[in-house]
């Protein structure tokens, strides 16, 4: 029971990590980013270029994998996103799609579709540690969890406290009152790409350390995305509960029911929210109205 | 050169006829007569990409109809025919013998999926309709491999070809003749389609749904009509395709599948049937193009492991492109020439016509 619990934690962790990219891009422009999944990728693959070309230890890789990660997704706002401005969402979202596709082929270019360790690149071990209760958990999943914690607090803070935080909340409540009072629209799409790359290659990091890394891992953003709807897409604190929940249902299928279920669980939560509450636990009701 | 003005029609037949000029019913016979040569001419890989190019035209079409007329948006359309060619599969291996029962059996299992993804459309717009439409792939993916493991052989259906009266549709030419021709029938019955009143419904849906009410429109039976009908024929093209190919995987229908066909569409241009063949044709040719530019350039080796990810990257790329610069696709683009020729010296036509 307790292992259940433990489990359940860590893969939520990783699916609140990834879904917060989601609702970030969401809320500031309306816009699903379905290249989510290869944000983690590119995470990944960025720790493991920085760990073999430059090296320094896990102090200097990790924060330069997930700066340049967050640099990587400003740039995608500036390159192919901004442009889309004015166009309908759903060409937007498939620009998304098209970037998916492109960081892909560019990830398998430049470092083919090998499975890679990073973690032992830069001299990590992952030791198991045992938990109150009897379970037993790796290093790297403790490290998850903590790193969800942490972001989700700095999220929190920063929307609530800080003036940029507070314009972001502003642009994505009411857009057009928000941009007649000054705010710079362009700067806050950009910030949100860049927190949704962060995020997203943070959760790439970290699991790439604890498991392996292969680009085919981008379907754990899919079914983060059923995360980030189940909780609504709009709210970043249903994020927290949603993950919770998504992942508690797929731990319980792969432990009492078989893993080929365990797989498409996730999108089994999907489906049955939107047959019953389309906005999500936590949505705005008007959202599903508004677009 | 007469293409017809559009505004101008004398008759009531002259209205209704598909082709209507003298000189696009000649290029429309020299059209067939090639396409019907084509096997004397050509060697067997161009037939088969033809047939692979025809195979994707239904498939695109069928998705042209509930995204470029209905303005649905569905990511699941591999769904629908991994659908298709599972109920043909499972039917083959459980001893029905005629094709034809396949196919009906294919598309009444697509029909039922439309349906069930089209209810929910009643409610949700958007994308909240296309996370649906995703979540409903996965789910018959789920399925498809549940079936996999546990009846068929772990790695998939093998299908023998099927038997229709006294022929045995096997080989390359045989699949070619086979597919062009459906592929065929099926742009006149999406073409018909768009001008029925189905089509002019689906097409006032698209584009402002509450206009479309206000005028009389059943837009909740419409929306659903629209899914039947798409996912029907998206069906038969995935029983069609276990045809063809004598084996059915699941890992033939991944999510990019599903993107090869949005890229077909909007490549093509959204809402046009002619759009949709083109732009199967395009998604379809582009590796092989690709694969031919290289061994042009006579790399040294080691470099075709590079063409795969380089192939996916252009096809990213120029969809991306596509969506930004040109969103009214190759028909957009052929549209453009076309009246460039016609019109010349001058630039614009004098009343704008609907072709």
């Amino acid at each position: 029971m307790a292992q259940v619990l433990a489990t359940t934690l860590v893969v939520a962790s990783l699916y609140a990590l990834l879904a917060a990219g989601y609702v970030l891009v969401y809320r500031a422009s309306r816009v699903l980013n379905l290249a989510q999944g290869d944000m983690l990728t590119l995470g990944g693959y960025l720790l493991f270029a920085v760990a073999a070309n430059v090296g320094g230890g896990p102090v200097l890789a990790i924060p330069v994998a997930a700066a340049l990660a967050a640099l990587t997704g400003f740039l995608i706002y500036l390159v192919l996103m901004r442009p889309m401005a004015g166009h309908p969402v759903f060409a937007a979202v498939l620009v998304t799609v098209t970037l998916g596709i492109l960081l892909r082929a560019a990830i398998v270019l430049v470092f083919t579709d090998q499975i890679r360790h990073p973690a032992q690149l830069l001299g990590l071990g992952n030791p198991p540690r045992r938990l109150p209760g009897g379970a037993v958990v790796s290093t790297f999943d403790v490290l998850t969890v903590l790193t969800a914690a942490a972001l989700f607090a700095g999220l929190f803070l920063f929307l609530r406290l800080s003036p940029l935080g507070i314009q972001m909340r502003a642009a994505g409540e009411r857009a057009l009152l928000a941009s007649q009072r000054g705010i710079d629209f362009h700067r806050l799409f950009a910030l949100a790409w860049a927190l949704a790359a962060l995020s997203g290659a943070l959760a790439g990091i970290l699991y790439s350390s604890n498991v392996r890394l292969e680009p085919s891992l981008d379907v754990l953003g899919l079914k983060a995305f059923a995360v980030a709807l189940v909780g609504g897409l709009d709210s970043l604190g249903g994020v927290i509960p949603a993950a919770i929940l998504v992942a508690l249902i797929e731990v319980l299928t792969v432990r009492y029911g078989n893993p080929l279920l365990s797989d498409v669980s996730p999108f089994l939560c999907l489906l049955a929210m939107l047959l019953v509450r389309p906005w999500g636990l936590f949505g705005t009701r008007e959202e599903l109205e508004r677009v | 050169m007469a293409l017809g003005g559009g505004y101008f029609k004398t008759t009531y037949a002259s209205d209704l006829a598909l082709v209507d000029t003298r000189l696009r019913r000649v290029a429309l016979a020299a059209l067939v007569a090639a396409l019907l040569v084509l096997p004397r001419l050509t060697s067997s890989f161009v037939l088969d990409l033809a047939a692979q190019v025809a195979l994707a035209a239904i498939g695109a079409l069928a998705l042209n109809v509930l995204t470029g007329l209905a303005g649905q948006i569905s990511l699941g359309h591999a769904g629908f025919i991994c659908a298709g060619a599972f109920t043909t599969a499972a039917l083959v291996e459980y001893g029905v013998r005629s094709p034809w029962a396949a196919l009906a059996g294919a598309a009444a299992v697509g029909a039922a999926l439309g349906l069930m993804v089209g209810i929910p459309s009643l409610r949700l717009r958007g994308l909240y309709l296309a996370l649906g439409t995703l979540a409903m792939h996965h789910v018959v993916l789920y399925v498809a491999s549940e079936l996999q493991s546990r009846w068929g052989a772990n790695t998939g259906y093998s299908i023998p070809p099927p038997r229709v009266g006294a022929l045995t549709l096997r080989g390359t030419v045989t699949w070619y003749y086979v597919l062009t021709g459906l592929a065929a029938l099926t742009l006149c019955f999406a073409a018909n389609l768009q001008r029925s009143r189905a089509g002019r419904a689906w097409m006032a849906i698209r584009d402002r749904e509450i206009a479309a009410a206000s005028v009389g429109i059943d837009v909740a039976r419409y929306k659903v009509l629209a899914f039947v009908c798409s996912s029907m024929v998206t069906s038969v093209a995935g029983a069609l395709f276990a045809f063809q190919r004598g084996f059915v995987s699941v890992e033939a229908f991944g999510f990019l599948v599903t993107v090869e066909y949005i890229a077909m569409i909007i490549i093509g241009g959204l809402g046009s049937a002619l759009g949709a063949v083109l732009g199967a044709a395009f998604v379809t040719l582009l590796p092989y193009v690709i694969d031919a530019l290289v061994a042009g350039l006579k790399l040294q080796a080691g470099a075709e492991y590079y063409l795969f990810p380089a192939k996916f990257g252009a096809f990213g790329l120029l969809m991306a492109l596509f969506l930004v610069f040109e969103p009214q696709g190759l028909v957009g683009i052929w549209r453009r020439v076309r009246n460039w020729f016609l019109l010349w010296p001058f630039r614009y036509r004098p009343l704008r016509s609907t072709s």
